[in-house]
């Protein structure tokens, strides 16, 4: 696989009602759709869950197939979670070898975590695929900034996580120019036991390290030079404003998660 | 060594979104010896032709021979193959690491099995072909050298696994005139004195018309002309319209020529220019 593959966060360019929400609309709403993960008590609170989920999807216009790949960077930890779940869960024994039991609780929470693990990842990649990694960010200002009063320096923290975003597919290149370039010498990633396998990645890291400090520093400087100094009385390029799309949204949302806890009341398996 | 690709294709995310087909039907053969440049606007794809020809990236059709092995197979014929064709990336001093220039020179051929008294052998006669003296240097730390310095040091990290083809992708990318210089010298030596095949990416047309027995000149992934510099520079038109130009004796001789001044425009060097503009005035 190789590294560009791991789609998990990246924008998916649109023009879909989804991409054009403000991004607080979404930022509150994905919120409020993870919440609803954890009050759902059934699997038919999931079912509905799912297919509110799939009808955002279809609007976003974000292939399934291309949301689905974002699953394979976290396959680990959901099977491993859902494991842990099925052998750890006291109950009713069903099968048993050895120190190994499942009982019948064991298989119904496995499955339950799985799916809310699932929907939990699903759930907020599609806020991220649907928007810019910048306008992310500034909604997370925007959304933080009364707390800026009681000390906490959204701005800062806004600016951080923009950056952090903004390099991750810089990084990624460079990690794949550095990797292909050490392979022109020789260097194998793929094989070998843990331990070779670590000692193979030196080559790797030292240069990505090197390039990570000076692409910092230049930044800093490029930054510098154009006079930032941080928050306070910065003003923005492109304003944000709630338009009619982002009301319709919020009635929707409460809508959903009003359904959410009715559901969560009744007697359903 | 003699390269061959045959109908190459890649397209880059295929299926995605952002998929881009970065070379298309590309078919060419380097001879044993050649020394190619490869020439292109920038995102013409020579970066990723390059890339197939020592077996890193896997094409998305076709594909690319060495002597007639093909190199992405996955045999011990195909790997020592992909050890002959040496690659060096743009910007190669960024793939240093080791504690010293000699153990990061070593690199290479370490990975390939040689013995640690093979791989510093093989060290040091690499450093001492890219003009790095390895007493001197051998113990420091790359880190610690000019930027020039580290360029070669890095050139000769490839070079130490005894390549057959050298391929360097614009080796002389942000160095100064003379650091440019010294880099062109040095692999002009090394393909006389090592009888390597030679492919170099170059913007400069003034250094592939110098250099180049052979130009291969790509457009948007496709390969749009091949042949010698005197075939190649004689489309003046052809290549100003994919945003090349022709060495800069001739484009001073197209400027007077299209100001009245009959001269012989497909003329590649600074002396012949001389030479036949004085004929031009004194002609006339
Ligand atoms: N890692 C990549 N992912 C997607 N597209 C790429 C990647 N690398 C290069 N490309 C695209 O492939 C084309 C050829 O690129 P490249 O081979 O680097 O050209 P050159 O070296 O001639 O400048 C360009 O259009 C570029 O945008
Ligand atoms: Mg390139």
């Amino acid at each position: 696989m190789a590294l560009k593959d791991i789609t998990l966060g990246q924008y998916y360019p649109g023009d879909s009602a989804i991409h054009r929400l403000d991004p607080r609309t979404k930022l509150i709403g994905t919120i409020l759709f993870l919440v609803s993960l954890f009050v759902v008590k059934n699997f038919t609170g999931f079912l509905f869950c799912a297919i509110c989920l799939a009808i955002l999807v279809k609007i976003s216009g974000v292939p399934f197939r291309y949301m689905a790949r974002g699953l394979k960077a976290v396959i680990f930890l959901i099977v491993f979670t859902a494991l842990i779940n099925l052998f750890m869960t006291p109950g009713t024994p069903i099968w048993q070898f050895g120190i190994l039991k499942i009982a019948r609780e064991g298989i119904y929470r496995a499955c339950f975590m799985a799916i809310r693990l699932v929907m939990l990842i699903f759930g907020s990649s599609l806020l991220t695929l649907t928007t810019k990694p910048v306008a992310l960010t500034d909604g997370m200002e925007r959304l933080l900034s009364p707390l800026s009063k009681i000390g906490l320096p959204s701005h800062e923290l806004a600016m951080m996580m923009t950056i952090a975003l903004r390099f991750i597919p810089t990084l990624l290149d460079e990690t794949d120019k550095i990797m292909k370039a050490q392979t022109a010498r020789g260097a194998d990633f793929e094989s070998g036991n843990l331990r070779e396998r670590a000692k193979g990645l030196i080559p790797l890291l030292v240069p990505l390290f090197v390039s990570a400090f000076r692409i910092a520093a230049d930044l800093a400087m490029a930054m510098e030079a154009r006079c930032y100094r941080g928050g306070d009385g910065r003003t923005r390029m492109n304003g944000m404003a709630f338009t009619k799309l982002d009301t319709v949204a919020a009635i929707l949302l409460i809508l959903y998660f009003a359904a959410v806890i009715a559901l969560g009341r009744l007697p359903l398996f | 060594m003699r390269i061959e690709v045959k109908d190459l294709s890649y397209i880059y995310s295929e299926g995605m979104p952002f998929e881009s087909v970065a070379l298309e039907d590309v078919s060419l053969t380097v001879e044993s010896g050649e020394f190619a440049a490869v020439i292109g606007h920038t995102g013409s794809g020579k970066s990723t032709l390059l890339m197939h020809l020592n077996g890193l990236m896997k094409p998305t059709r076709g594909q690319v021979l060495a002597d007639g092995v093909d190199i992405h197979e996955k045999t011990k014929e195909a790997r020592e193959a992909r050890r002959k064709v040496g690659l060096v990336f743009q910007y190669p001093e960024y793939q240093l690491f080791e504690e010293t220039v000699l153990k990061d020179v070593c690199f290479g051929p370490k990975n390939y099995g040689f013995t640690p008294e093979e791989c510093e052998a093989k060290a040091i006669e690499a450093l001492k072909l890219v003009g790095i003296d390895p007493d001197e240097k051998g113990g420091v730390s790359p880190f610690e050298l000019s930027g020039g310095e580290k360029r070669r040091v890095a050139i000769a990290g490839v070079l130490a696994m005894d390549p057959q083809v050298l391929i360097l992708d614009e080796p002389t990318a942000g160095l100064d005139p003379k650091g440019h210089r010294d880099i062109l010298d040095m692999v002009c030596r090394i393909h006389k004195e090592k009888h390597l095949t030679i492919l170099l990416v170059s913007h400069n047309m003034d250094d592939a018309a110098r250099l180049a027995d052979r130009i291969l000149v790509l457009d948007k992934g496709r390969l749009a002309m091949d042949g010698t510099p005197q075939e190649v520079f004689s489309h003046y038109e052809e290549l100003h319209s994919i945003g090349l130009s022709t060495p800069s004796s001739s484009e001073l001789l197209h400027l007077l020529k299209s100001k009245g001044l009959n001269v012989n425009t497909n003329i590649f060097n600074e002396d012949e220019a001389v030479e036949e503009i004085l004929k031009a005035i004194h002609g006339a």
